[in-house]
């Protein structure tokens, strides 16, 4: 398989590249990591005429954290930066966790996870982690650069908000106000596959008490959903195994999965459960551990 | 080096996109022109009749047709040839000299880390560049490297075993 014909062009700014876009319009396709595009093109599921490659434009490929603590990840951040990263590693456990279980280890050497969050497929992981972290995508366009929060950003099925002449350069995620704990699990049938279920839960704890939470699930909808309600409930108390199971509860009915080849509904939605009950134990006990 | 393109659509020649690009394969300065949508596994195999690559699923999943791009494993079915613009890349035939095979290739020669031998190409160039990061994984180490390669004959046992056997043998050197 090979992709229909398409031209390229490899800008060396990011300037260059949102002129290329005006250019190129709704025919335009903007090129990161290439893990989910190539396919797409090879499949002939996308077909663009012009594809613009930002792999040359210099300066995208960091993550860091701000001084006020915002942590930002360039658009071509290689998902092995995110796995192999100390500051995840003691910053951001849901992070952390989520990196080493992105597709496998030699697509994690391409792939990105700006580029995951545009392409917004339900089954991505790195979209639920952001959502639950209430991260955002920054984008740049010929009238500037805005910021989009995650939730507004994936609008569906492989559909994101980003006008034809944008470019994402970098998902935030807003610095943390207490400790931070959680995690990400993921069922998958094997490495690389995609999730059957995955979930992301990132809350913030001040003293005893949760003040921020957040859950988002993985591969259970038609898009990536977050699980407002389970989060909320989990604000405002400390971490009790009633008010985790209460989470777990409310988290199985936000989710709408659809059986399938992967397994039937009532059993990704017992998953789903099953994981936000396993991440807010540890969570929980971690707490115990540090006090 | 010719790459002959099909021409479903018609164009006239001019209207193709051709790009010339200059690139390093195990060692070897070379400049190609390609089209656009050349895939990189295309290149190595056409265009450089480098056929030790092999193309398993073609969609990303299987992992035989993995290639190092400056040190790094890529599935080559999953890269632009034009993305190599610049780049090293190492395939399995650099692996051994005339003379003398690579450790990886003698440890799964000797620790029979092939049946059919579909998936192997990748399978070294994978375990090669953890034992470039790593000179001395455990199993666990080597089953997580590799974790992006299938393995159809499910020999998987004994790839482990080969690239362990490499990695004693590249140690004591």
């Amino acid at each position: 398989m090979f992709p229909s014909r398409f031209r390229y062009e490899a800008p060396r700014s990011l300037d260059e590249a949102i002129s290329l876009l005006q250019y190129g319009g709704d025919y335009a396709k903007v090129l990161a990591g290439g893990q989910s595009l190539v396919p797409l093109m090879k499949l002939r599921f996308a077909s663009p005429e012009l594809v613009v490659d930002i792999n040359n434009v210099p300066g995208l490929d960091y993550h860091r954290a701000d001084p006020d603590g915002t942590l930002r990840i360039g658009a071509l951040c290689r998902h092995v930066a995110l796995e192999r990263s100390d500051l995840l590693k003691t910053t951001q456990p849901t992070m952390a966790a989520a990196a080493p279980l992105i597709a496998d280890p030699i697509v994690r050497n391409r792939g990105t996870l700006v580029g995951s969050l545009c392409h917004a497929d339900p089954q991505g992981d790195w979209a639920s982690v952001v959502l639950a972290l209430g991260g955002s995508v920054v984008a740049r366009g010929p009238r500037g650069t805005r910021t989009i929060p995650l939730a507004d950003f994936v609008v569906g099925p492989f559909q994101n908000v980003l006008e034809p002449d944008e470019i994402a350069i970098e998902a935030a995620i807003p610095a943390a106000r207490g400790i931070r704990s959680g995690g990400y699990l993921k069922l998958e049938r094997r490495i690389g596959d995609f999730a059957t279920v995955g979930v992301a839960v990132a809350i913030e704890t001040s003293g005893d008490s949760v003040t921020r939470a957040g859950i988002g699930l993985t591969g259970v909808g038609g898009s990536t959903i977050a699980a407002t309600a389970a989060a909320e409930a989990l604000v405002g108390q400390p971490l009790t195994p009633d008010s985790i199971g209460q989470a777990a509860d409310l988290a199985a009915q936000a989710a709408r999965p659809r059986t399938d080849h992967r397994g039937s509904a009532e059993y990704k939605r017992h998953m789903v459960r099953t994981f936000v009950l396993r991440i807010l134990s540890r969570a929980d006990a971690a707490e115990e551990r540090a006090a | 080096m010719t790459i002959v393109y099909d021409d479903p659509d018609g164009q006239t020649a001019d209207e193709v996109p051709v790009r010339r690009i200059k690139f390093t394969i195990n060692g070897h300065k070379k400049i190609a022109e390609v089209e656009p949508r050349l895939l990189l596994s295309h290149l190595i195999r056409r265009g450089l009749e480098l056929t030790g690559t092999h193309m398993g699923c073609d969609t990303t999943n299987c992992g035989a047709c993995t290639v190092l791009v400056d040190g790094r494993p890529v599935k080559s079915c999953t890269m632009l040839a034009v993305q190599a613009d610049g780049h090293e890349i190492s395939t399995v035939e650099g692996l051994a000299t005339a003379s003398e095979l690579h450790p990886l290739q003698e440890g799964f020669k000797e620790e029979h880390g092939l049946q059919c031998g579909f998936c192997t190409p990748g399978m070294m160039m994978a375990a090669k560049a953890l034992l470039d990061d790593n000179p001395d994984p455990t199993e666990e180490d080597v089953r997580w490297a590799l974790s992006g390669n299938l393995c159809r004959c499910t020999g998987y046992q004994n790839i482990v075993k080969s690239v362990l056997w490499a990695a004693a043998k590249l140690r004591s050197e």
